[in-house]
């Protein structure tokens, strides 16, 4: 394990005293003062405790031969989260923003290891809607096995920005074994994904108050490293894997297409989708397919590997709904087409504009 | 899901294609020219595209995307009044969200919003008047930003009746709502017009009721179906159509009586002509100035008109020479047949007025296409730029 290789000489070299009493922020918790400090080691600290972080270091130092015994490869990625609002059904920023990144690294076949955390807080947040935040976090770090070890706090005036922005890094490490690229879809293949679309996208509408449309949906906000590890265990060959986030699956089903230059067809019929979020499009008139996800992967793989990677992903708690929705072909090259309930088809471009603002 | 899926349903889509299919055969002039029905509304034409409904119906019949997408309509001139007044300092602005994106001859909303200007997107008019009652808001001027067919002036009329009866003083209409008969029967007096029928707007006619539409059936001898949103739906009615130019009849039929009653909405209309009357004209974008197509706020709720209100700049901008948009509107030719479409003109950054809107046939034609045109017009491009 990586966590016990770590020199824990310098562990609980500081003594941690700061205990944060106010009730919000104010321009003084990103001072740099002993404000500052007592906000960190009370509420970040506190949650994140793991011995990278505990030593205060303006770093994380990793062990390199830890990371090199797990593949060949470094994978990197960072994301900001500015959902509006905060806090939704199923989930609220700090989840996301733990979620969304140990997911962009788990797409491309690698194992999530360490995230950063940097937050840009509106003065005036609540500490407890903070600590919440924080919690969540905390939640779901241990529930993906990864480690929260450096971060940033920053306080600005109130209008420059909104509540709270988090933006995490995140390192994994990709097996030398594994080869995922969105270029890799072939004719023949078959493409899955692992349950209902657009929830994600239903909850944020749920949760606005402007939009005055009340639902019962989560968002579908979820770690999904697992999930993927399994796949990756009964299909090494998976040709393409990418998490369906804003733009929804027409995005992520274009970014294949245009890579791979192969047609995509999807079945309309095919593609899990919750009577509620489905009711809520039509009523608003948005394109399912376009709605954002935060637990959902779109995989393309050899079509004498989907039975089994489907039985996979389905014994996966977050894959329970998993689905076949669509093959590839060859031409016209870079398109996505469904055929439609009805019995038509038509072309699923990109994304133009905004569904929806703030949607992650 | 109840009430959706038995309007979707594929089976009864074949029965119905199976009829029109066999109607087709009766109908001599399909041998020489394509039988062109217009569907006037950017719903219609949604559902069309969203569907693949065009690749079900035979070769001869041609749909006609008509000019029923308020958004795509809207000339230039009036978004550069939009954004002048946006950009007024005391000035909350409130749209619906799809009119943000239409460009004017300098900016688009979306850009004025960007630039500093105060541009709240809402989803009714109600929501412009609960902005415009916040104690925040007092001193600020909300300015709902008015636009759509018939189907959206009763919800126009009511808020600001509901205004007048709360004394809100900050509260006023940029009004852009047009009229849809006026424009079918432009449409029908151009003389490149070869159209056959019409797949009549169901939410204006939920409105405004049947009787409008008599004079297309009476006086132009074009049948005319008043038709809902879902496919099936919109097949029935096609259906409807080519069996009256089978049997040389042309009469108003209502296939969306589930909803349209023949003398439309009463109470509706009432708020209607208190609030608004015609103006003598007014320019929709592609077909030009057009007389009776636009309304205007009556000298008694003058106070809620932002026009009279304010000044705005109020000066006519011509759209860019190459696009075509009137001709599409009326037929002349498909939407991958303008010059530019595709090239300069796509919905990142639209040119005309068709490809505004994801209602506007352009767009359609774009986002969802249509198949084997798309393709061929694809290996065109293609062949031009290896020439080139």
């Amino acid at each position: 394990m990586i966590q016990s290789s770590v020199s824990q000489s310098n562990a609980g070299m500081r003594k941690r005293s700061g205990i944060l009493r106010a009730e919000t922020i104010n321009m003084s918790h990103g001072s740099g003062g002993k404000a500052m400090r007592d906000l960190i080691d009370d509420v970040f600290l506190g949650a994140f405790e793991n011995v990278e972080l505990d030593v205060l270091e303006d770093q994380a130092r990793i062990d390199l031969s830890q990371l090199t015994s797990l593949g060949n490869r470094l994978a990197l990625t960072t994301d900001s989260y500015v959902v509006d609002p905060i806090f939704f059904r199923g989930g609220d920023i700090g989840k996301l923003a733990v979620c969304g990144t140990v997911n962009d690294l788990a797409v491309g076949g690698a194992k999530p290891l360490y995230l950063t955390c940097s937050v840009i807080i509106e003065e005036g947040l609540s500490v407890s809607d903070l600590r919440r935040i924080v919690e969540s976090m905390r939640v779901a770090a241990v529930e993906a096995g990864v480690q929260i070890v450096t971060g940033d706090t920053k306080v600005v005036e109130r209008g420059a920005c909104d509540k709270i922005f988090i933006n995490t890094a995140g390192v994994g490490v990709i097996s030398s074994s594994v080869n995922v690229s969105a270029a890799g879809a072939k004719p023949g293949d078959l493409v899955l994904i692992n349950g209902f679309i657009g929830d994600h996208g239903a909850a944020i509408v749920g949760a606005r108050k402007d939009l005055a449309i009340e639902n019962e949906i989560d968002s579908d906000c979820a770690p999904l490293n697992d999930l993927i590890v399994a796949v990756l265990a009964v299909c090494p060959e998976i040709h393409c894997m990418r998490d369906a986030t804003r733009g929804g699956i027409a995005s992520v089903l274009n970014e294949f297409a245009i890579s791979s230059k192969v047609l995509i067809k999807i079945k309309e019929t095919a593609i899990p989708l919750r009577d509620e979020v489905r009711g809520m499009c039509e009523i608003l008139g948005l394109d399912p397919l376009y709605l954002a996800n935060e637990g959902k992967v779109v995989v393309v793989v050899p079509r004498e590997h989907a039975d089994a990677v489907l039985a996979t992903m389905k014994n996966d708690k977050y894959g329970q709904e998993s689905a076949i929705i669509g093959e590839v072909f060859a031409e016209p090259e870079e398109t996505v087409i469904l055929q439609t309930v009805f019995g038509g088809e038509r072309i699923v471009d990109m994304l133009v504009g905004d569904q929806l603002p703030r949607i992650c | 899901m109840k009430y959706v899926d038995e309007f979707r349903d594929p089976v009864l889509a074949k029965k119905l294609v199976d009829e029109i299919n066999k109607l087709v055969k009766e109908i001599d002039f399909a041998k020489q020219r394509p039988i062109q029905l217009m569907e006037f509304c950017g719903g219609h034409t949604h559902t069309i595209f969203r569907y693949g409904i065009e690749q079900l119906l035979p070769k001869s019949i041609e749909l006609v995307h008509g000019p029923g997408c308020p958004v795509c309509v809207l000339p230039m001139g009036r978004v550069d009044d939009c954004v002048s007044l946006a950009e007024r300092p005391e000035v909350i602005f409130a749209t619906f969200g799809d009119a943000m994106r239409v460009p004017g001859s300098k900016k688009s909303l979306l850009q004025a919003k960007a630039d500093g200007a105060d541009v709240r997107m809402v989803y009714s008019p109600l929501d412009a008047l609960e902005l415009a009652r916040k104690p925040e808001n007092k001193e600020r001027e909300v300015i709902f930003f008015a636009l759509g067919f018939e189907t959206t002036m009763p919800s126009t009329a009511l808020t600001v009746l509901q205004a007048e009866e709360e004394g809100i003083e900050n509260f006023s209409l940029f009004c852009n709502h047009i009229t849809t008969a006026p424009t079918i029967k432009a449409i029908l007096d151009s003389p490149s017009m070869q159209l056959d029928g019409f797949v009549a707007p169901g939410h204006v006619s939920m409105v405004v009721g049947e009787q409008p539409f008599h004079f297309i059936a009476e006086q132009y001898k074009k049948p005319i179906v008043i038709t809902g949103f879902e496919p099936l739906d919109i097949l029935q009615s096609i259906w409807l159509l080519i069996k009256q130019i089978a049997e040389k009849r042309s009469v108003v039929e209502n296939q969306y009586a589930r909803v349209v009653s023949s003398q439309g909405n009463l109470p509706g209309m009432e708020a209607m002509t208190k609030v608004f009357e015609l103006r003598e004209f007014f320019e929709l974008r592609g077909l030009g100035s057009i007389d009776n197509s636009g309304v205007r706020i009556t000298n008694d709720y003058a106070r809620f008109d932002a026009e009279r209100k304010f000044p705005v700049p109020n000066i006519k901008v011509a759209d860019p020479k190459q696009c075509q948009c009137g001709d599409v509107l009326k037929g002349v030719i498909k939407p991958w047949q303008c010059q530019v479409f595709g090239t300069s003109c796509t919905p990142e950054t639209p040119m005309g007025a068709l490809m505004v809107s994801s209602e506007g046939a352009c767009a359609a034609y774009y986002n969802f296409g249509n198949l084997p045109e798309m393709m061929s017009l694809k290996n065109i491009k293609e062949k031009e730029e290896a020439m080139l």
